[in-house]
């Protein structure tokens, strides 16, 4: 069977876990459709092939592209203007690539106070204060590691993106429904989304996937979860003190982490129409909380703990605080 | 100076990368493994509340992130002071038995195994997990792929989800398992016990059999003697989830065993300035560099290692296998670091009786997962067996339990510098005056680091499992002479 027939298939990764890679492959048989349907031209995690080899692809030979992991350094950008101008589509996959994910809290603190942390830690014996450098001479030669971005980006901040698929990792039935629909698309069965969109998604919140009961009831307190001594398995989270994340949260995982007792921590990233995660969770929150008072209003929000953590966990890369001050002040 | 570099895309932590510099003779000179990649976790988890570690901490990895919430949870139980309930113990270390299940598999049929399955010089097409199921029959194939699901289906069963479980805070879990899915985890670990004889036997019929691969394992390229770490319960028996860290001399003599929170009399970190990861060692033998032997720090932490600091399994049939692990290989320790790949088949049955003792547990399905922790919040270390190696979480934190210090010594940077002197002494053997450099050779360095199931590396859960490279032998212009590439 000839393979040059079939339209071409990239994945990449660039500062990420590898997450979203097992989401992928935990697709099961789907991932034969894949191979039924496209060439795959570069996948570093199932298959060889080089940087060289993509750079002497034409422009615009790849038809789709899932691009996750974060830029964290000066390679990772180089590979994401690389998988732009040779993919007609090039999907933000994943948290990290779509907002930063938990990575992203990165941009709370500047470089110096990143590497003091790793390489002057309570185990670490450095007295004289080594970093590492992205050029450094051995007696045998030049030794290089790519450069340490100021700030982790999104991969919407360094290259145009034409669709961002959330999720940390994306689900494996919502990876499997985008590629049904880009194989109907193949075969004139079905369109593509407006650019833009987010997609393997619903419309919707977490909440609307989960079983739990909401009676809107308001609350007096936040608590932490390790804190309480019953949590009622049939009653919203939030009702009972728990920040969990739902009500801003996209609905796409299936409500996962509150059906096993545990709040939503927010990594479908925002729901439809929201700009800014934070701004719709606080308001969110603020509309649980049972006073007027504002004193008592100040009293319960001291109930959160870490409101910059709580409020940008997955998103602060790609929210519009976009970094922490400390990180721009290099 | 002639320079060879593997750059070796497929890679989960960043790109390693292995520059081999030759001199004039065109014999090795020097090697150097760098990881090109650093994202600053111990830096950005201060300020976060320390129930939130075990789910952030995932985030390291998404192929070992059980391990990751394993360690976390057990560092915030310290910073509270909690005990958790027997019951959130038992099912924590079974969720991560079903995890190790699945890893080591993974391991076995698509990276390590196809090296031997296949043979090192087999045509690269041939050298992967297809190639190995073509070979021992699509059935067993089909075993794999069933293997591997049972395994996450238990990791989902306890821990919520199939990545990036979310169901372990401080004091024990946020829910508990039904009497059927306990039902299900058991028919899953007996499955399990059967599939680990049965892989045993095929590593045995295949590869102990085999005259040149028992050479191949058995000779000095991989060997190294150094110290070797790995956890054990009150008996000295191998655990992966908890008990005290061992470690013993190149001898095998026992030098000590350390409770977490001693860690940092025992390990130190030292900083080179062309690697973004640092170099652990034993503190109290010191940093001498990248050389084998007793006055040197230098240790491993691998399913052989933790066989060697250990003086046997916890579960009746593993503990067979061990025995005749060292009837075979002569003795205790073992140093030639090729039998890592049976000493992983081994710890494969001990992760499958341990899912059949813990589910016939019966504790096990009691709604008493939770201790609440009443103490204030201070500092703790958590540590468990990663498969690639000890896991170690250092948290300290306000009276609030908000993190105001991270520390993290990850499962596979414990064998960086094992790593690297594995991969000099196989090229320095293999890559000789006059020597062709070509892809079996190249595997064969490749081989030295793939058999630590790195992380950061490359080999590490790729599909279908053979790790692609390319070397360029350079001029000491810097003119590229020759590029050979060995593909899937």
């Amino acid at each position: 069977m000839s393979t040059n027939a079939k339209p071409k298939f990239a994945m990449y990764w660039a500062a990420s876990c590898g997450g979203c890679e097992i989401a992928v492959l935990n697709i099961g048989e789907k991932i034969l459709d894949v191979d039924a349907n496209f060439e795959v031209a570069f996948w570093p995690v199932a298959m060889d092939a080089k940087y060289k080899d993509v750079e002497a692809m034409p422009d615009k030979s790849i038809l789709l592209t899932l691009f996750n992991g974060g830029m964290r350094n000066k390679e990772n950008e180089e590979i994401a203007h690389l998988m732009r101008r040779k993919s007609q589509i090039l999907v933000a996959f994943g948290s990290c690539a779509c907002e930063g994910c938990i990575p992203g809290l990165a941009n709370f603190s500047n470089q110096d106070e990143i590497f003091k942390a790793a390489y002057e830690s309570v185990s670490t014996i450095n007295p004289d204060h080594i970093r590492p450098l992205s050029s450094y001479e051995m007696p045998e030669g030049t030794l290089h590691i790519p450069e340490f971005n100021p700030v982790l980006k999104t991969l919407d901040q360094v290259v145009d993106v034409d669709y961002y698929m959330p999720g940390c990792p994306p689900e494996s039935h919502q990876i499997a429904a985008v590629i049904d629909l880009v194989i109907q698309v193949l075969h004139g069965e079905a369109t593509l989304p407006p650019k833009g969109a987010t997609i393997g998604v619903g419309n919707s919140t977490v909440c609307d996937d989960c079983p739990r009961t909401r009676n809107v009831k308001v609350i007096k307190e936040f608590k932490r979860i390790q804190l309480m001594s019953e949590i009622d398995d049939k009653l919203c989270l939030l009702e009972q003190g728990i920040p969990c994340n739902g009500p801003a949260t996209r609905q796409g995982c299936g409500a996962l982490c509150p059906q096993a007792g545990a709040q939503c921590i927010g990594c479908y990233g925002p729901a439809e129409g929201v700009v800014d995660y934070g701004s719709r969770l606080i308001a969110a929150f603020a509309s649980v909380i049972d006073s007027n008072d504002p004193d008592e209003i100040d009293r319960i929000l001291d109930g959160i703990p870490d409101p910059a953590g709580q409020f940008y966990r997955f998103s602060l890369a790609g929210s519009l605080l976009r970094s922490g001050k400390s990180a721009w002040n290099q | 100076m002639q320079r060879i570099t593997i750059d070796p895309i497929t890679r989960l932590e960043g790109h390693g990368k292995i520059e081999i510099f030759l001199n004039e003779e065109g014999d090795v000179a020097n090697t150097y493994f760098q990881i090109p990649e650093l994202r600053g976790f111990e830096r950005f988890c201060v300020g976060r509340p320390v129930e939130e570690m075990p789910l952030l901490t995932n985030r390291i990895c998404g192929v070992c992130p059980e391990a990751h919430h394993m360690a976390a949870a057990k560092a915030a139980d310290a910073v509270y002071k909690v005990d958790p309930p027997p019951t959130a113990k038992k099912l924590r270390e079974l969720l991560y038995s079903g995890f190790y299940f699945t890893d080591h598999t993974t391991h076995f049929y698509a990276l390590g195994g196809p090296d031997f399955v296949m043979g090192p010089d087999a045509p690269v097409a041939e050298r992967n997990i297809l190639g190995v199921i073509h070979k021992v029959g699509l059935e067993i194939g089909g075993k794999v792929i069933q293997a591997r699901k049972y395994g996450h289906r238990i990791v989902e069963i306890i821990g919520g989800r199939k990545v990036h479980p979310c169901t372990s805070i401080p004091g024990g879990l946020t829910k508990g398992i039904t009497e059927e899915q306990r039902k299900e985890i058991e028919e899953i670990g007996k499955w399990g016990i059967d599939f680990a004889h049965f892989t045993l036997k095929l590593f045995n019929d295949l590869v102990l059999g085999n005259k040149t691969y028992l050479d191949l394992i058995l000779g000095d390229i991989y060997t190294h003697h150094t110290y070797s770490m790995g956890m054990v319960d009150e008996n000295n028996k191998v655990n992966f989830y908890d008990g005290k860290v061992s470690i013993v001399d190149p001898e095998g003599t026992r030098i000590g065993k350390y409770a977490p929170s001693e860690y940092t009399d025992w390990i130190a970190e030292h900083v080179e300035p062309w690697t973004y990861l640092k170099f652990p060692y034993l503190k109290k033998i010191g940093w001498k560099g990248f050389v084998d032997g007793k006055d040197s720090g230098v240790y491993f932490a691998t399913p052989l290692s933790r066989l060697n600091a250990s003086d046997g399994m916890a579960t009746p049939l593993a503990q067979e296998e061990y025995d005749k692990f060292y009837k075979t290989l002569g003795g205790k320790p073992v140093h030639q670091r090729l039998t890592t790949h049976w000493a992983r088949l081994i710890e494969l049955l001990y992760a499958a009786e341990r899912i059949v003792e813990l589910a016939t547990d019966p504790e096990i399905t009691s709604p008493n997962f939770h201790t609440v922790p009443t103490q204030t919040p201070t500092e703790g270390v958590g540590i468990v067996e990663a498969p690639r190696g000890t896991l170690t979480h250092h948290y300290k934190t306000d009276e609030r339990g908000i993190l105001t210090e991270v520390n993290l010594i990850v499962g596979t940077t414990n064998n960086y510098a094992p790593i690297s002197m594995s991969v000099k002494k196989a090229a320095q053997s293999l890559i000789k005056k006059g020597t062709v450099v070509n892809e079996g050779l190249l595997n064969m360095v490749e081989m030295a680091f793939r058999l630590y199931d790195p992380c950061f590396g490359c080999a590490t859960h790729s599909l279908p499992g053979q790790m692609p490279l390319q070397v360029t032998i350079r001029d000491s212009n810097g003119n590229p002479i020759e590029v050979l590439k060995q593909f899937c």
